[in-house]
């Protein structure tokens, strides 16, 4: 119980069907850390949740969550985690004293009602407490499923991307209320599609076609891919653009408005390729950092030509 | 065995209060509970009759006489046929039976006095539509009476020999549970079956199926509550409508269709209550096997269908073959049919019930 580590799963391996969903995934969070889970919509990110916390036998593979074995101590996993699911999972026709209430029963509270009470008031939400679930929006029932998972106060939580639909003002105030808990030495594993999330977490692991392909902190997985990345400021930038994409010695180029970032893993040929493409026009090239966002779409593209090849 | 630790039984109750408060919100479902009995009931309690009377009967008379004018008179009283109209030939008549107009068609030949006093017997032919043998049955296996009954009338002095004489013996029916042959008398209390079939299947199938459509199954996963406690939980708010359900049947069956009630009451809750958790189980089965409320109905009707025609609610169980009582045998619906027109037709205790078939 009073190891360092929250989750320490190894090689875990799920199957459904043909398709390895899950594939020698190895992860590890620290207590009190903020550990934020990428990768594309249908990379095994859930199925890796749903494992680690219980609800999932692994087909092979090992580990333990807050130190209870993740095959044969998922009853006192279940007591110990908050998990919130992708979809939103509480019941909309009933209030939300009452969908606080049963979580409370649920997990056999002995101060249930101040327990209900205290997360009502920390919501904000006392005077709609005796309202309908289903009559929220989308970030008010965000807040009430955390509360919910907070209710029992668990050590560590499994967030689903909790912020998916979420607006980013209440995301903001989301991701506080997350450090704060952080602090408070509450382990977090956020699974998220938002790239400004993810710099907000302490670590973060990226996960592709069930592989997981880095892990580390945000600098630490930049550096790993070893790419530079250049901006190309101007107007009319997609014909550049697509010409680029056709050159050799760059590997990638993402368009944001009036900016061009593009990337390659040899930075001698990059400089080359860009001076000359631009040369004779107005656009102004400086090299930048490269960026999480970067990385990822590099990731992605790169081990698809990879992950194919596997399959 | 302990199906419950303490809090295991505190995580069951939960479970119940949070299935009444949804069940108290869901008015369709509420309505559906309290409306199906209601409404089936005084629908089928009063549109079902397996001894129509009164069909549409049209006659061909090919010979006026005393005695064919008191067949036709005395058929005219009998309370099966209703003499709707006279028809030229044969002909017409079985164009008539095609479309359906009449049920009968009542043919007394030519010469057909003539016939009778030579003593030839000659026969009165009737033509029934019996595409329907529970329309016709009765009717026709009414005729020897009337013409029995119109021999003997007039027939009488020197003619009196055409009529032969009766048996030495005669049987003496005693319709026993039923003597005046009401069919609500058996099929009220069959519909409290039916109805009870109907709505515990569907909505515990419905009831679970639901949590997986909504995605809160999930959520109910990641809490320390075992199967069988969301399951039990799930069972009971059903079993309390249930026996609501079969109240209200009974209330009806006394006050709007003045069935007897023979046996004891306690008997019959019993009996209901055991009934009633057969259909939960097969309500979770299908909930544990259907993806979407959609096809949890689907299988509901895949399941109610056999319950309807094979239990012996609809036609006689016995006049299935052997086969079909076999799986008439399996259903829930068919023993809960003998053991509730038992105790309410006969009286019946449950030493009576433990071998009734």
């Amino acid at each position: 119980m009073t190891g360092e580590l929250a989750i320490d799963v190894r090689d875990l391996v799920k199957t459904f069907g043909h398709k390895r969903v899950v594939n020698q995934v190895s992860l590890q969070v620290k207590r009190g850390e903020i550990f934020g889970f990428l990768g594309p919509n249908g990379s095994g990110k859930t199925t890796t949740i749903r494992m680690m916390c219980g609800l999932l036998t692994p087909d092979s593979g090992s580990g333990t969550c807050l130190g209870y074995d993740i095959l044969k101590e998922s009853a006192k996993i279940k007591r110990h985690v908050g998990y919130m699911t992708q979809k939103f999972s509480y019941w909309e026709d009933l209030t939300m004293r009452e969908n606080l209430d049963f979580v409370a029963r649920m997990y056999n509270m002995d101060n249930r009602r101040e327990a209900v009470d205290e997360a009502l008031e920390g919501l904000g939400l006392t005077e709609r407490a005796n309202q309908l679930v289903g009559a929220l929006s989308g970030g008010w029932k965000q807040r009430l499923a955390l509360a919910a998972c907070m209710l029992h106060k668990p050590e560590l939580l499994l967030l689903d991307e909790p912020t998916a639909g979420v607006d980013p003002s209440a995301r903001r105030d989301f991701w506080e209320e997350l450090h704060q808990l952080a602090r408070k030495g509450i382990s977090v594993l956020v699974s998220t599609h938002y790239m400004d999330e993810a710099e907000r977490c302490h670590k973060l692991a990226y996960i592709f076609n069930g592989n997981l392909l880095v892990q580390g902190t945000s600098s630490e997985v930049i550096a790993s891919q070893h790419i530079g990345t250049w901006a190309i400021h101007g107007e009319h930038l997609a014909e550049l653009s697509e010409q680029l994409q056709r050159t050799p010695g760059i590997e990638q180029t993402v368009l944001f408005g009036t900016v061009l970032h593009v990337s390659g893993s040899n930075p001698v040929l990059l400089e080359k390729q860009l001076r000359q493409a631009i040369a004779g026009t107005s656009l102004k090239l400086e090299p930048m950092e490269t960026g999480l966002e970067d990385v990822f779409i590099y990731l992605m593209k790169h081990t698809q030509v990879n992950g194919d090849k596997a399959v | 065995m302990t199906l419950f630790s303490k809090p295991g039984f505190s995580r069951w109750w939960s479970m119940v209060v949070k299935e009444f408060l949804q069940l108290k919100r869901d008015r369709l479902t509420f309505g559906m509970i309290v409306g199906i009995p209601i409404m089936q009931l005084t629908l089928f309690g009063f549109a079902i009759n397996s001894d129509p009377k009164h069909m549409p009967t049209a006659l061909i008379v090919n010979d006026h006489s005393e005695i064919t004018r008191t067949i036709i008179s005395t058929l005219k009283n009998s309370d099966y046929f209703e003499i709707v109209g006279e028809l030229p030939d044969e002909e017409a008549g079985r164009r008539a039976l095609a479309q359906g107009d009449i049920q009968f068609v009542i043919n007394i030949p030519v010469d057909f006095t003539k016939n009778m006093l030579r003593g030839e017997r000659p026969a009165v032919l009737i033509e029934a539509d019996a595409t329907d043998p529970t329309a016709t049955g009765m009717a026709l296996s009414s005729l020897n009476q009337v013409f029995e009954y119109v021999a003997r009338k007039d027939l009488t002095g020197p003619l009196a020999q055409l009529v032969p004489a009766p048996p030495p013996f005669e049987a003496r029916v005693q319709r026993m549970y039923n003597p005046e042959g009401n069919t609500h008398f058996n099929v009220v209390p069959g519909l409290m079956g039916v109805i009870l079939t109907m709505t515990m299947v569907l909505m515990t199938g419905l009831a679970i199926t639901r949590e997986r459509e909504r995605g809160t199954m999930e959520n109910l996963l990641a809490m320390p509550l075992r199967p069988f406690e969301v399951m039990a939980g799930k069972i009971l708010p059903y079993i309390v409508i249930g026996l609501i359900q079969a109240t209200l049947i009974l209330i009806a069956a006394r006050l709007l269709f003045n069935i007897p009630f023979f046996g004891s009451i306690f008997s019959l809750y019993f009996a209901t209550y055991i009934f009633i958790a057969a259909n939960l189980m097969v309500g979770i089965t299908i909930s544990s096997l259907a993806r979407n409320q959609l096809q949890a109905m689907q299988m509901t009707f895949f399941f109610f269908l056999p319950n309807i025609l094979l239990s012996g609610f609809m036609f006689p169980f016995r006049g299935m073959p052997y086969w079909a009582q076999i799986i008439g045998n399996i259903l829930p619906l068919t023993h809960f049919h003998r053991v509730v027109r038992g105790i309410i037709l006969k009286g019946n205790e449950f030493g009576d019930l433990w071998q009734s078939r």
